[in-house]
Parts: structure tokens; sequence; C-alpha cells
């Protein structure tokens, strides 16, 4: 599904990433791991397509050259991203921006767009799965939520628009034991044979709840050990530090 | 993909022109042009005396020059003042007899005055360059006392209603513009509703700019007698051409003892090239008067037209416990300008204003919000709220909030918050990360961004504003 091969990224000459190889097949459960400034948001920015970096090398998703696609064109064909830091929109309706952004990508693939009852049926499904209040999706887009209430409705966006690679930047950070079962449930609910999942994280902790299939260690801008899920408790023991 | 978007900003939707033969009057202001238009109009003699009184009064006034937005000097005496089909000037008796090429206009404007007959709903009045062509629904709305006709038309039919009221809200020396208005006013709306009727359909007009080198002097009035309520829309339209054409219009409001008058505006003149070439001057004097106890004015604004958009319709609250509002979306893109806000003049008792104005600009453009808040000493009781909110795109356009209060009155209060935000890159990144493309996102942003005046709108032209919105900003990112 995902194959990157030799990604060097850098801003504004500034190496961040060098030499990162990753294989992610349809189905797996990809956890990476890395202290601050190894490069872990940089990966997912890139992956997402955004702006203002320097790359060489090579994105495959799905035999498709990522460098070539938008960043809405990526979403299109399944990418998903949830944000470390959601961004707040005021005066947009949180339901109205969920409707257009499913439509808008349903609209690329040519599918049939859900008209508003349709919507609000899937919409008040998947908030009671996440046991996300439904009161809040009148509300203006991340505005006013907490920390904790961002990082869920980025869960439930990711359950709404079911991408095929799902990548989470840090969504465990700030929540708490509660919330993070919540998360946890969200993505095992969508784990299926063809989904995948690229799970970005500082700590072991999230990892109790959603089983990786691999987990990797991250550090200088490349991939420095692979493993399987005890790679991530030895690593919680060790520390960063001393794991070289 | 991208590139055909940014395309589309080229295509002004409405800048063609139809070709038809007209007559003219001849170039210039002066005395005889001013009679040509009393007499191509059938006017009765205290009409051109009272064209003439602002024609002398003209003659000492001076353009003001206190607006943000400067532009060349305007050659008045380079500008034809009236153009008219010549198959109008015998006046068709019903819209099967107008001209078809007038028709096709209309049609590809998207308002096709045949079918719009036959559908309930909304009455038309349309204006090509200084005539009324058509006014829908006249005998319908006949029927329960309403007269909405041509201003033309009611100067020669109402003289007793236009005797009294028209001037009585902008004064015949008003400003230069104003006055220049009174002058040369060739046509535009009036509206009469009477003691206790609510109107059963909404009353639109449409202007449309035709001619070359042609000025607009709209003139409209609207009188809701005691107890009635009316629902008003314009909309306005232009040809793409690289000379500046001048829009100076005046309408005047009445509301009378618990009226209620509601004026929605969608402007989208031609605005110019992308480099700032050609537009229409959009310079317009709008007041209305609630002179009643319990009435109620509220102006409803979308500009996103014009080169330059120079206009403060406002509110006189005369009338004990009346109510002014002002609802203003204004956008600006490319190297459009605009100086645009509202006076609300608190004179009665307990009466209340509330002004809600969101800018947006884009480009190289620049905007400025301006208002007046003025409460007098008599106005016991008076509340304003006034909230105003800029949003920027990109770093090379200007927002400005230039608000003036005055509260003579200690028993009364005045609020006025303001904010001005930026479409962030990040912002943008979230949207498209989520699958619109960046003029969707943009549309999305700015749509949530000016929710509440869009709800002001009447339905039926709340989904079509919402659009023009998001057309006007095409090409501003990425």
């Amino acid at each position: 599904m995902l194959k990157i091969k030799n990604l060097k990224a850098d801003v504004e000459s500034k190496s961040i990433l060098n030499n990162f190889n990753l294989e992610i097949k349809p189905g797996e459960v990809h956890a990476i791991m890395g202290p601050n400034g190894s490069g872990k948001s940089t990966l997912s920015n890139i992956l997402s397509g955004k702006k203002g970096y320097d790359v060489s090398g090579e994105i495959l998703f799905e035999n498709k050259n990522l460098f070539e696609l938008e960043t809405e064109e990526r979403a299109h064909k399944g990418i998903f991203l949830a944000f470390q830091y959601p961004l707040e929109i005021p005066g947009v309706n949180t339901n109205i921006f969920l409707k257009t952004s499913l439509n808008a990508i349903k609209k690329a693939r040519g599918e049939k767009e859900l008209d508003a009852i349709e919507f609000l049926k899937l919409v008040k499904l998947k908030a009671k799965e996440l046991k996300f209040d439904e009161e809040k999706l009148n509300r203006q887009l991340n505005v006013g939520f907490s920390g904790g209430e961002k990082k869920k409705n980025e869960i439930l966006q990711m359950s709404i628009l079911n991408p095929k690679l799902s990548i989470l930047d840090e969504t465990d950070s700030g929540l708490d034991i509660d919330a993070l079962k919540i998360v946890a449930d969200g993505v095992n609910s969508l784990r299926k044979k063809d989904n995948s999942f690229l799970i970005i994280t500082h700590y072991q902790r999230l990892l109790d709840y959603i089983k990786p299939d691999y987990v990797h260690v991250l550090m200088n801008g490349h991939i420095i050990k692979s493993g399987g899920p005890e790679l991530a408790l030895e690593l919680e023991n060790k520390g960063y530090e001393n794991f070289n | 993909m991208r590139e055909k978007q940014i395309d589309k900003l080229k295509d002004y939707k409405y800048g063609f022109t139809t070709d038809i033969e007209n007559i003219r009057a001849p170039k210039g202001l002066s005395k005889e042009v001013i009679e040509f238009i009393s007499k191509a109009k059938k006017e009765p003699k205290w009409m051109l005396d009272w064209r003439m009184k602002a024609f002398e009064r003209l003659k000492n006034l001076k353009e003001p020059n206190w607006q943000k937005p400067k532009y060349p000097k305007i050659d008045y005496q380079d500008i034809y003042y009236y153009s008219a089909p010549k198959s109008t000037s015998t006046k068709p008796k019903n819209i099967d007899e107008l001209d078809p090429k007038l028709l096709e206009t209309y049609k590809k404007l998207g308002i096709p005055l045949q079918e719009q007959q036959r559908l309930n709903g909304i009455a038309v009045d349309a204006v090509f360059d200084s005539v009324s062509v058509a006014t829908t629904f006249k005998d319908k709305l006949n029927e329960v006392g309403v007269i909405f006709c041509s201003i033309s038309e009611a100067i020669q039919k109402h003289p007793e209603l236009v005797k009294k009221y028209i001037g009585s809200v902008i004064p015949l020396t008003d400003h230069y513009f104003a006055t220049l208005n009174s002058a040369v006013f060739t046509d535009g709306s009036f509206v009469y509703i009477p003691p206790g009727v609510r109107c059963p359909m909404e009353l639109s007009t449409y202007f449309r700019i035709n001619a070359s080198q042609t000025g607009q002097f709209e003139r409209t009035l609207i009188i809701a007698d005691k107890g009635s309520y009316v629902s008003y829309l314009e909309g306005c339209t232009a040809p793409m051409r690289d000379e500046n054409q001048l829009h100076a219009a005046n309408v005047e409001l009445v509301a009378l003892d618990d009226a209620e008058i509601k004026y929605s505006t969608v402007q989208n003149w031609y605005p110019g090239d992308e480099n700032g070439k050609g537009g229409i001057y959009n310079f317009v004097t709008k007041r209305g008067l609630c002179k009643g106890t319990n009435s109620k004015i509220s102006w409803t604004q979308v500009e996103t037209g014009s080169a330059i958009t120079w206009k403060y319709p406002s509110c006189v609250l005369q009338g004990d416990n009346s109510i002014g509002e002002f609802y203003s979306i204004a956008i600006t893109n490319n190297y459009q300008k605009a100086d645009t806000g509202t006076k609300m003049i608190h004179l009665g008792k307990n009466t209340k204003s509330k002004i809600i104005s969101k800018g947006i600009s884009a480009g190289f453009s620049d905007m400025t919000y301006r208002g007046l808040v003025d409460i007098s000493s008599k106005a016991k009781n008076s509340r304003n709220y006034t909230q105003c909110d800029s949003l920027l795109m990109g770093n090379k356009c200007g927002a400005h909030t230039v608000p003036y209060i005055k509260n003579k009155n200690p028993e009364s209060n005045i609020a006025h918050e303001a904010t001005t935000s930026k479409i962030s890159e990040e912002q943008l990144y979230y949207c498209q990360q989520r699958g619109l493309n960046p003029e969707e996102a943009v549309g999305l942003i700015v749509n949530g961004f000016c929710k509440e005046v869009l709800q002001q709108l009447p339905m039926e032209f709340a989904v079509e504003a919402q659009k023009l919105v998001g057309i006007s900003l095409e090409g501003s990112v990425g």
C-alpha cells in the first residue's frame, strides 16, 4: 500500500529526514516512536502533502507517486492525517465541515454524495460509537473544544471518512486514560484487512490498547531499529538516550 | 486543475454587452440635458423644477474627498446621463411585447422575466441603463393595494405620494453625488405599501448597466405605511469594460408607525480586471427614515463587485421605539476598494440599532469600515451594538475600521466590538487534508465568517449570495 524509498527531507537546508525507508502493507498497523525532533511530524506532514519541505526519494501509495498529487488529491485517494494540533475554524459548523469533507471525497471518487439526512444518520451512529457528545457537532469546528475533544473529533472524522491509510500524529499526547481508550477503540473498530495505520507516538502507553504489527524507532532522521510490539516495551525501559 | 480555477476569475459571468439601438441624451451635464431627461419621462413641471433646483445647488457643491479610496478626477461633461433602448420609447404594455433582445439579456442574467411571471414569489422591476423596461406581478400586487412600479411611472400616476416623500430622507442638497442624482436621476423603483398590508411577495429590482460611457443614476423610493411590511431586494451587474462607469444612486425609505422595511442588496457590478482596469464606481446614498413609532428598517448588503464601493446605508431613528439594523458583507479582491458602513442616527426615545459588518479583503485590495452611531440628547434609553469583523487573505491587502461614536444622552449605551483575523496556511492545509481544494476551503471558511449576515437574506437569495461570496474570492489563494 505505502512504499517509502530513500526519503530525504530538508527544511530551509536543514536535514530532517534522510535515508528513510518504510513499507506498509494493507491491513497492517505500524507504530513509529522517537524522541522530540527526530522527524516524526515531518514524516506525517510529507505524507499528507504539507508544503514547505525540500524532498527527494520516492513515496508510492498504491503504486502512485505521491509527490505528483496535491494535498486534497491524497485525501481523495484515502490518506488521512489525525492532526497533532487540530485547527479551529470559527463560524464553520462541525457537522457542515464533516459533510463537506465527506462529499468532496465522494465526489472526487465518482461516488454518490450523501444528502443531509443520510449524513446525519451516519454521523449520529459514529458519534455514539465514539461517545462523542452530539451537541458538539453543532458547534464551530474545534472552537472552545478541550484538547481531548479535539483529538476525539479527529478520530470521529477518521471513522466517517473511512480512509485506507490513517496517520495518527501523536494523537495520544494530552489525553486522559478514558479518552485514550476511546481513541484506541475508534482505531480498532476501523482495523480491517484493507485499512492500514501509521501511529506516531512518544510513549508506549497507546500501544497497550492498539496492538501494532510493527514498531520502528526513528532517530536522527531515519529508522534505526524495527521489530514487533516488544520493541516498544524495550524502548520504554531503556529510554531513547541509551537505546543506540 | 488549479489553473483552470484561476482562469474562471477572468470570466465575470455577467460581462457581456447587449447590442441594442439606444436613444441617448447629448453628452455632458447641462440644463438642456436635464430638460431632455424630464421630457423623455413625460414628467410634470414640478418634477423638472425640482431637478433644476438640485442642478443650481450642485454648482456650489464639491465632491467629498475624505474617503479612503481615491480615484482619478471624473469629467462630468464626458458622461452620457441618459441612454435607453429605442424600443422602449413607447413603453410596452406587457412583457410579451418587450424587445426580444431585452428578454434575452435578462434570461442570460438568470432572471427570465416571462417565466418569473408564472412562478410565484418574487416580483421584479427590471431597469436597463436609464429606464425600467418591465415590472412583473403588478396586477396581483394591485389587488392588495401595493404599488410597485418604476419611479418614472409613479411620478406620472402617483404624484401626491412622490411629491410628499421624495427628498424627505435625502435632502436635495445633501452632498455632491446625492444632489447630482436629484438633478439627473433616470429610473429606479417605487414602492408603496398601504396601511396594515403585509406585502404578499418579495419585491426586487434588477439594475443593469449596458451602454458604454454612460452613468446610471438610480432613484428608488419605498414607503411603508402604518403597520405594513415589505421585503425588497436589489441586484446589479454590468458589462466588462476598460473604462470606469459611474453608478450614483439615491435610495430613500420611509417607515411609518409600526411599519417594517427589509432592504437587501446583492451588488455584483463589474469589479474591473485583475490589474484593476475598468469597473464601476459605486457611489451610492441610501437612507431610511423610521418616521413612526415602533417602526423598523433593516439593511442587508452583500457587496462583491465594483472597482470602488462607497456607501453608507443609514437609518434615522426618529420615531420612539424604532429599530435600525445594518448587516453587511463586503468583499474586495485584486485592486478593488471599498469604504462602506452605516450611520445610525438616534433621535427618538428607546431607539435601538444593531450593526454587523464583515469585511473580507484579498489580493491587493483595500477595505474600510466607516460607521457613525449618533445618539442625540433626547434619545433616552437608546442602545447600539456594533460588531465589526475583518478577514484578511494574503499580506498585500488592507483592512481598516473607523467608527465614529457620539453619545449625548447619559441614559443611552453604545457597545462596539471589532476583530481582525487572517485565513492561515494551516487552516487551508487542514481543510485540504480533508479533501477540499483550496477554493472550496476558502469558500467554507469565508461563508462561516459571514454566516450571521447571510442568514438575514431572503431564502431565495441566500444560496446565490453564498455562491457569489466564493466566486468573488476565486484565484485569491494558491
